[in-house]
């Protein structure tokens, strides 16, 4: 049982990874990878905010949107599915919201960490995306908790990688029309291309 | 502002992909074939250009501490019509990208099209501004998927351009432009492209 979710996780990590086998997130993985510290940063608010959407989404799903999940309540027929999308980011949205007010009220020095970042996380592809995979995969309530903390650390593995990568790069003589944004995404590819490599491993 | 302008100026001068980095995930992840890519453009130029003017109608009436979540609202009811108008009439492209077309919703240029000019500018002006955006997004995509179909497997929208030697003909599939990474490699070649031209885009040194 434990081997199964430990098999998820490490998929989710190197063979599924959100940004470099999905490219989900890439607006903010290309935007804040300047520096390690910031984007190491960046990388524990999405691990956070994905363990906790992605199984919140996974009971919201199974209990209220899923067809036939109403039957509890005594609607066995309706099949709510097609507010999902709107739930999902509604969903995303409070949480994130939450998350900053606790993270306020109870850790200061996390939240003055983070603080920038966790806004931003509402819009990062990532997070819905997770949420969307989990759906279609239909995974069950503790299957979710796996996924979500493995995608969240396969997303901040791969903003840590580039962001390293990138400040060595400061020293490189890049032609002057792919400075900075070109540059890049012509690192980001070759990343991705050595990560497919892990995509022969089966678990 | 002139509406040529708002529609034209996205294209190449302030391209949202290539100088303003938004909406790069779908970028990479639809370009394999052409037909994906035609779908998924005009449906992202349709949200953009009706969030834009819905936005821009009610500007004046959106406090302003909880207007992430009412942009939020629009967009995913927008993106919510679109999802469902392919499921019921091109159900074999949506099956090939359902979770892309719900990522539409969290897609940057959308929302940052919405916070950066609707807020600001009347219904009319912003409708362009959309209109504008999305065909800037569109000309990368487009650019993007005809290269990785065409080297890819020798196709431009499923008709075949150059014969595949394993059906005879004379063309060696290129396998890497069908893995995303090249379309990494592509938008990198047009930024450069872009930027060679336009050197005022260009990056200071670090």
């Amino acid at each position: 049982m434990l081997e199964h979710y430990t098999n998820l996780i490490i998929k989710a990590v190197f063979i599924e990874n959100l940004a470099l086998a999905y490219f989900l997130g890439m607006c903010t993985y290309l935007a804040v990878s300047k520096k390690v510290a910031t984007s190491l940063g960046l990388g524990v608010a999405v691990i956070v905010v994905q363990t906790i959407t992605i199984p919140v989404n996974n009971l919201l799903y199974n209990y209220f949107l899923k067809e036939g999940a109403l039957a509890w309540a005594g609607y066995p027929g309706t099949d709510l599915s097609f507010l999902g999308l709107i739930s999902y980011i509604g969903v995303i949205a409070a949480m994130v919201q939450i998350l900053e007010m606790t993270l306020d009220k109870f850790f200061p020095a996390l939240y003055n960490t983070l603080g920038i970042f966790l806004p931003l996380i509402t819009v990062n592809c990532a997070i819905l995306g997770g949420s969307l995979f989990m759906v279609e995969r239909d995974y069950t309530f503790g299957e979710s908790v796996a996924y979500g903390l493995g995608s969240g650390i396969g997303w901040a593995f791969a903003i840590a990688l580039l962001a390293g990568i990138r400040e060595k790069m400061d020293y490189s003589d890049v032609p002057a029309g792919l400075r900075g944004l070109g540059i890049t995404f012509v690192t980001s590819g070759l990343l991705a291309i050595c990560f497919m490599s892990f995509g022969g491993i089966q678990l | 502002m002139k509406i040529k302008e708002l529609v034209f100026d996205p294209i190449l001068k302030n391209n949202p992909i290539a100088l303003q980095i938004l909406g790069v995930c779908s970028a990479l992840a639809v370009t394999v074939q052409l037909k994906n890519v035609v779908v998924m453009c005009v449906a992202v130029t349709l949200v953009i250009a009706l969030a834009n003017m819905s936005v821009s109608i009610i500007r004046n009436h959106i406090p302003g501490s909880i207007r992430i979540i009412v942009q939020m609202t629009i967009i995913a009811s927008l993106v919510i019509i679109a999802e469902q108008f392919l499921k019921a009439f091109l159900f074999d492209q949506w099956k090939t990208m359902a979770v892309y077309v719900g990522l539409i919703i969290t897609n940057c240029i959308v929302m940052g099209r919405t916070e950066a000019f609707a807020l600001k500018n009347g219904p009319v002006a912003s409708f362009f501004d959309g209109i504008g955006n999305g065909l800037g997004y569109s000309f990368i995509l487009l650019f993007v998927g005809f290269f990785r179909e065409l080297f890819g497997s020798g196709k431009v929208f499923g008709y075949t351009v150059f014969e595949l030697s394993k059906d005879g003909g004379w063309y060696e599939a290129n396998g890497l432009a069908l893995l995303p990474p090249s379309a990494f490699f592509l938008i990198g070649l047009i930024i450069w492209i872009l930027r060679t031209k336009d050197p005022s885009q260009v990056e200071p040194q670090a």
